[in-house]
């Protein structure tokens, strides 16, 4: 056996309410910059609806991911080696902008310097690439909350495989938001079409990254990508994607996207597995398997055996002990609630998705049902065809049994915490009918409901024992010989070196996203920066503190 | 002037040519990419892309036989001078062309699609042409030179001269009684290597031939330092994992 840990993520789908917060805080974070104008590394899709890019998941017509061949072996659906090579001059398996949009911005200039005229000056678009006028007619988004009607919907590829009766039903049954960022892969098919082998994933905790001093811009990680999260920067001509904050991670804090998610739905912790059984599982000759092929790789670490192999591997033991508090490993291994977004590409995806329940309450209670009633919901998850087959697609290749169980489970915990808040006596029934008992539903409860903070994200910090280092925001050409030396000299400006502002902050920051209390007069000294300080965690060394006898 | 053209010209450009790609990877590894346009539109490049590198790989293959294969080795290997002949007219001309072909579609590209145009850089200009003119006056040189003006044996004249310049014996008078075309293509193919290391052109030294050798999905450990700089000296991270003894 083998150990390897990852930084994965679940995502609870009932609290998402569309905003569009984790889209703009990440694209203020990364990529606000020309050439990755139409990039998102975070965006939001409102599903039944197209996604972003324009119906990527018709692997058909992209091939990305893995398929098996013809005697069960694991290959690129894009085609091999010699395939790549051959058409290397000219993919023709890669989206164009129109698939994603053409970014634009507006002539604001003009409202300042039209002149007098009849009519009110405006601010016309103008197409970012080209700089000339252009008519906006598609964008990450314009499908949002199903607007531009059932013509757009309907070309969903996963309504597409849902029978024809579901179809004809989808406007009335339902709708929901999935946020989607890169999946972080164990069985990355981005790295694999990597020509230059710029793509790798991290040892330590899994990221995947692509090595821009070793790209050369062949384009064909965006068609291997099955999600469609690799982007060509067309100003630098090099492939950039999600790299799940990691210079946040690294620091033990949370991604940008999850820190400011409003429905706070996201969940951020390590999982162990064995690489080792990564290839097996991936080459599962039925899709359907696959959700459960992909579980049987992680490791139990609490299991003695995985903890003495772990550590053999030099996974520090706050990792260990991190893989064991973590939320990812009770949703997906646990509760058995969070379940991979199209596991049938056989990229193994580190992003899960709790299933929404909400599609079935809502009818509940439109048609007068109590939508909180135990019986009430297990009966509606077994009528209620449409959302499952659906959600089938998205989350098991099209099996309906384990997102019927994580609905179960989700709904047996609403009806049973319902009694518990009410006062009225719990009825332990509910949860042994899914398979769970009492302690488990609240723990649940208290992970998917309260979501507080420290629980949400089990991040340890990467292990560099030089801890001044922790420079998460330092100017990044600030390396020796680059164009930021100088700035820093012993004699110039900010001699001695910038202090990184993560270090400055990042206690304050973390306690302030967990007090509830205006000041907390706790332990030790810390500098404060009043420049961000809004009167809330710490004020530290601000306020003499009475007795204070250590230097 | 004999001696600057067909000797000082090859020596400057070798030295500028490998001097360029050595200082280009180590200060600009960032930079050395195809800058592929592909993103903006892929109709016309999907036809010209493919017409021109094809075209000019296989011309690549021409001019090594042609020039680095000693005439000695292809009679030895049983290719007589006529079919000689007519493979170099008939293979020359056929990827010249192709190779023109999907030049002249890549540049009307180039110009017509807007957001193609506006990525275009000064530098890629000045690459267009001194590219578009090497590759013209080779063509010239083998339609005019070679066969219509009754085939002219260049095997015996361009490419030993070329040949020696690599033996560091370069033979300057073989080159000075050569066909003007014949000349004028060498020299711009010069001028055309001086720039190359300055171009988009580097990409071709990325030629990805170890993917075919290599694994599907690529491990690598997380560089040492936190953050974006380098560990200085005397901070490097200390081994803190237990040592297993045996
Ligand atoms: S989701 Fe991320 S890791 Fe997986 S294939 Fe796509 S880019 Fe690679
Ligand atoms: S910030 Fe949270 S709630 Fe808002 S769209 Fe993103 S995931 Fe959904």
């Amino acid at each position: 056996m083998q150990v390897m840990a990852q930084v994965a993520m679940v995502m609870n789908l009932d609290k998402c309410i569309g905003c569009h917060t984790c889209s703009v805080t990440c694209k203020q974070a990364w990529t606000n910059r020309t050439g990755v104008e139409y990039v998102w590394f975070n965006n939001v899709e409102t599903r039944p609806g197209q996604g972003y890019p324009r119906r990527y998941e018709d692997q058909e017509r992209w091939r990305g991911g893995w398929e098996l061949g013809r005697r069960g072996r694991l290959r690129l659906k894009a085609g091999g080696r010699v395939r790549k090579l051959l058409t290397i001059f000219s993919n023709p398996l890669m989206p164009n902008i129109s698939d994603y949009y053409e970014p634009w911005t507006y002539d604001y200039e003009n409202l300042m310097t039209a002149g007098p005229q009849q009519t009110t000056p405006v601010a016309r678009p103008r197409s970012l690439l080209s700089g000339k006028d252009i008519r906006i007619s598609w964008s990450s988004n314009w499908d949002d909350s199903l607007g531009g009607g059932p013509e757009l919907t309907r070309q969903d590829p996963v309504l597409e495989r849902v029978s024809e009766e579901v179809r004809l039903e989808f406007e009335k049954a339902f709708m929901f938001y999935l946020p989607r960022i890169c999946e972080h892969c164990l069985n990355p098919s981005c790295a694999a079409s990597c020509p230059s082998g710029a793509i790798y994933k991290r040892t330590e905790d899994g990221i995947v990254l692509v090595d821009q001093d070793r790209c050369r811009g062949w384009r064909m990680c965006v068609t291997g990508c099955p999600y469609k999260k690799v982007y060509f920067n067309h100003r630098t001509g090099k492939a950039e994607k999600c790299m799940f904050c990691y210079p946040r991670v690294e620091v033990g804090m949370p991604t940008v996207c999850a820190e400011t998610c409003v429905g706070r739905l996201r969940y951020i912790g390590v999982v162990l597995y064995d690489p080792e059984r990564v290839l097996g599982a991936a080459s599962t000759p039925d899709p359907k398997d696959l959700y459960r092929a992909q579980r049987e790789v992680f490791l139990d670490p609490y299991d003695p055996e995985v903890q003495g192999a772990a550590e053999r591997a030099g996974i520090p033991p706050d990792w260990i002990e991190a893989a064991q508090a973590s939320p990812v490993w009770s949703l997906i291994q646990r509760f058995e609630v969070a379940l991979p977004l199209h596991p049938e590409y056989r990229t193994l995806p580190m992003v899960w998705y709790v299933p929404p329940l909400s599609p079935v309450v809502d009818v509940l209670r439109d048609t007068g049902h109590d939508a909180e009633d135990a019986g009430n919901l297990f009966g509606a998850i077994d009528a209620l065809r449409i959302p499952i087959g659906y959600l089938a697609e998205l989350f098991t290749a099209g099996d309906p049994g384990p997102v019927r169980g994580a609905l179960q489970r989700l709904a047996a915990m609403r009806s049973y915490m319902r009694a518990v808040n009410l006062g009225d006596p719990p009825d332990p029934s509910i949860p042994a009918a899914v398979g769970m008992d009492e302690r488990d539903v609240q723990d649940m409860y208290r992970l998917l409901a309260l979501a507080k903070y420290d629980e949400r994200y089990v991040i340890p910090a990467a292990h560099a024992e030089a801890g001044e280092r922790l420079d998460e925001l330092a100017c990044t050409l600030d390396y020796e010989g680059g164009p930021g030396m100088g700035g820093w000299g012993p004699f110039g400006e900010g001699s001695g070196g910038v202090t990184p502002v993560a270090v400055e902050t990042f206690h304050a920051l973390k306690d302030r996203q967990r007090t509830g209390a205006f000041v907390d007069p706790a332990d030790g000294r810390r500098r404060v920066n009043l420049l961000n300080w809004d009167g809330r965690g710490e004020a530290g060394e601000l306020l003499p503190q009475d007795g204070d006898a250590e230097g | 002037m004999k001696t600057f053209l067909w000797v000082i010209v090859p020596y400057v450009s070798i030295v500028i040519f490998v001097g360029g790609h050595v200082w280009r990877y180590r200060y600009d590894k960032f930079g050395w990419t195809t800058r592929s346009s592909q993103l903006y539109e892929s109709r016309l490049l999907r036809l010209g892309s493919p017409l021109f590198h094809y075209g000019i790989l296989f011309a690549l293959v021409g001019h090594v036989i042609g020039i680095l294969v000693p005439q000695r080795a292809t009679e030895a290997a049983g290719i007589g001078d006529p079919i000689y002949h007519v493979l170099a007219i008939s293979l020359g001309g056929v990827s010249g062309f192709m190779t023109l072909s999907g030049l002249a579609i890549l540049v009307y590209r180039r110009r017509t699609v807007g957001p193609v145009f506006s990525a275009t850089t000064v530098n890629d200009k000045v690459m267009y042409v001194l590219l578009a003119g090497a590759i013209v006056l080779g063509l010239l040189a083998t339609v005019f030179g070679n066969a219509l003006a009754g085939g002219y044996d260049y095997r015996e004249s361009v490419s030993p001269w070329f040949r020696s310049i690599f033996y560091l014996h370069p033979r300057a008078d073989l080159m000075a009684h050569a066909p003007l075309v014949f000349q004028a293509h060498a020299i711009s193919a010069w001028v055309l290597y001086a720039a190359w290391p300055f171009t988009r052109l580097v990409h071709l030294f990325s030629a990805p031939i170890g993917y075919l050798y290599r694994p599907y999905i690529i491990y690598r450990s997380r560089p040492q330092g936190l953050g974006a700089r380098p560990i200085p000296r005397g901070w490097e991270r200390a081994d803190i994992r237990p040592r297993r003894q045996g």
